[in-house]
């Protein structure tokens, strides 16, 4: 049996001795400080201080410690909060259902209609071209086309398809939405298209064999498959567009409110406190939705 | 019950661009027969079985099916069933909606076709998991509920793409049984892409060799053992050794051919062109170790490598440009007189243990 034993067996026991051994706990503890740390100081103690603000008092000039509820007191008793929190919801309904359908669609042309993985990563990149530049760019791009007197308007008229420029294209709900879902839509394309490309094809033929036609494969087979995939694209769409206010500001021209803007604007005019209450309450909602998502999808089989 | 089809395949080629992988082959499989498509990878066995479910389109030819000529119709539309190599079960699904796939996408009612599905699985013993989902399932018991979804269609042929190589050893045998037994019991029409000889043999009432795109040989298992057609399906099979060479002379039924190394060799068969390419195969469990009763049968080699294999010895011999002729002797014969690597020895047949191998004539 001694034979077996080789150098390197028989080694670390004098080495135990000779040097400097820390105990198992604190490797431990090491180990992890590293991701506690950045979690600690980007994550937790943010949050924790808008927490604290939150209950803060304030005046035109200054804030003043205390622990008071009248932030969020009057946060939920206004109905301007609602009515800001009900559209920052609808636009959140219609910039989901959106990306959703697109997403899935983009994401499914990729995975299974295009034969040659070469000619997919290609297409997925040309996707994601568009995140050269930056949101408020691209945002921007918009309103030369959308604008009065902008591509879309000029070409109807000119063509004679409208007698007067449309007003509602830039500068309205639809204006938000559109470039919204201009700027997610790629959160939704790559997690769904991660789901179907993991698809084993020949499922797809066995369901062909049982007499399933390409509508009876999509919503019998391919969707619910897909699931984890959309549901990861909705997270990233929902709390994108929750937490939204450049869009919003800017393509609705002001006309419009969201709850990170209503939050921007208390914060230039010095009202923290009550911004942080907003915020904290935004947080919360946004941790249902979510938490609503992951009850129907499990979406652990993925991560 | 018997409601098995024939499966006639004429002609029938599948080209890919500008590679060929079936070239015209012409199959009749018998109504209600277990057939084997055996091949190496490559060899077009899988495209073969994919094109009788309608999983490949037929590039040229036709495959019919009992009275009906399928070419051109989808899968479902023509009485075949598949079941594919890693099952292809819906991970989704639990195995009653598993098995009942096909009733609901013909849209039968949910406790109907529930309660199919069940009987299905009863059938297939695995009633007691039906509501569990295949990934809690073993290999085996996988593969029972893909026969089962497979069944459920009431198939006329029931075709399966290497089902057993996703399997342990040891369960490939029991399933290999389960298999012969339910084809026995339903009385259709199996068709087995497999790659394993063995698996062929066991099952098979018909084995269809292939090679390369063509069918080499299709017979019984016991005459493609015995009476292998070309050197490929000799060499496949595993148990003849090939020697190759040109025809000398041929007269009384017999016919000489000669190896390049000089030494010649006597076979019966049909007259042969002098100088024509000949391959002989002789049942490796034939040869014995002892010098040649007549002149042409048997000659004298080197041992390059001796395997023992329980109950028998595999000797490998280097000679009559043969560099692994392959000797299997009983284990008691090779230990009354054993020989060792480097000897030379005596090898010679009798003349009915060799046979002349025909070419494809491609």
């Amino acid at each position: 049996m001694s034979t077996v034993l080789t150098p390197e067996t028989t080694e670390p026991a004098p080495a135990r001795t000779r040097g400097f051994r820390m105990p198992e706990a604190a490797i431990a503890w090491l180990q992890a400080a590293p991701l506690a740390l950045i979690l600690g100081f980007f994550f937790l103690l943010p949050i924790l201080t808008i927490a604290i603000v939150s209950f803060w008092d304030y005046d035109f000039a200054g804030l003043y410690p205390d622990f008071m509820t009248l932030n969020y007191v009057e946060t939920l008793g206004s109905w301007v909060t609602w009515k800001t929190y009900l559209n920052t919801l609808k636009y959140t309904a219609m910039v989901w259902g959106l990306t959703l359908a697109i997403g899935f669609w983009v994401a499914y042309f990729l995975a299974f209609h295009v034969r040659t993985t070469t000619m997919q990563m290609v297409l997925f990149l040309v996707c994601t071209v568009p995140f050269l530049t930056s949101n408020i760019i691209r945002m921007i791009s918009w309103i030369p086309v959308l604008g009065r007197n902008g591509l879309v308007n000029s070409t109807l008229v000119d063509m004679g398809i409208i007698p007067v420029p449309i007003e509602w294209l830039l500068y309205s709900d639809f204006a938000v939405v559109l470039a919204m879902v201009h700027l997610n839509t790629l959160f939704m394309v790559t997690p769904i298209f991660n789901t179907l490309m993991r698809i084993d094809k020949s499922l797809i033929e066995a369901a062909r064999d049982a007499g399933a036609t390409s509508w009876q494969i999509l919503w019998n087979v391919i969707i619910p498959l897909a699931k984890p995939g959309m549901a990861i694209g909705s997270i990233f769409v929902v709390t994108l567009v929750m937490a939204d206010f450049s869009t919003v500001q800017v393509m609705s021209g002001g006309q419009s409110a969201s709850v990170a803007l209503m939050m921007k604007n208390q914060m230039s005019l010095l009202q923290y406190p009550a911004a942080a209450a907003n915020a904290v309450v935004l947080l919360i909602i946004v941790l249902l939705m979510v938490a609503a998502i992951l009850r129907v999808v499990d979406i652990r089989k993925e991560l | 019950m018997s409601k098995a089809s024939e499966i006639d395949i004429v002609s029938v080629s599948k080209i890919y661009g500008n590679t060929t992988a079936v070239h015209a082959i012409s199959l009749k499989i018998p109504a209600g027969s277990y057939c084997c498509l055996l091949g190496p990878s490559g060899c077009g066995k899988s495209s073969t079985l994919r094109m009788i479910a309608g999983h490949e389109s037929i590039s040229l030819g036709d495959v019919r099916l009992g009275n009906t000529v399928v070419t051109d119709f989808p899968p479902a539309k023509r009485g075949t069933a598949m079941m594919f190599q890693s099952y292809a079960l819906f991970p989704h699904l639990d195995l009653v909606d598993n098995v009942a796939f096909s009733l609901k996408m013909k849209g039968v009612e949910k406790a109907e076709r529930r309660a199919k599905a069940l009987d299905m699985l009863k059938l297939m013993q695995m009633e007691a998991y039906a509501n569990r989902r295949p990934a809690q399932l073993s290999g085996g018991q996988q593969q029972r509920v893909a026969l089962a979804r497979a069944l459920i269609t009431d198939p006329e042929a029931l075709l399966l793409d290497e089902p057993l190589s996703a399997l342990d050893p040891f369960l490939k045998i029991r399933m290999r049984a389960e298999l012969k037994k339910l084809q026995k019991t339903l009385g259709i029409t199996f068709v087995h892409v497999t790659h394993s000889q063995e698996e062929a043999m066991a099952l098979a009432d018909l084995v269809v060799v292939m090679n390369d795109g063509r069918i080499e040989q299709a017979a019984p298992p016991r005459e493609v053992f015995e009476r292998p057609a070309t050197a490929f399906v000799a060499r496949f099979m595993g148990d003849h050794n090939v020697l190759t060479g040109r025809a000398v002379s041929s007269a009384e039924g017999k016919v000489v051919m000669e190896v390049p190394e000089g030494l010649t060799f006597a076979v019966h068969g049909d007259p042969q062109e002098p100088g024509a390419p000949v391959d002989l195969g002789i049942r490796t469990d034939r040869v014995r170790i002892e010098p040649a009763s007549a002149p042409g049968l048997g000659f004298n080699g080197i041992v390059s490598n001796i395997e023992y294999r329980g109950a028998s010895v595999k000797i490998t011999v280097i000679g009559a440009g043969s560099d692994d002729f392959t000797v299997i002797v009983g284990d008691s014969s090779f230990y009354a007189k054993p020989v060792a690597v480097g000897d030379a020895v005596s090898l010679s047949w009798a003349e009915e243990d060799v046979i002349l191998l025909g070419r494809v004539t491609a």
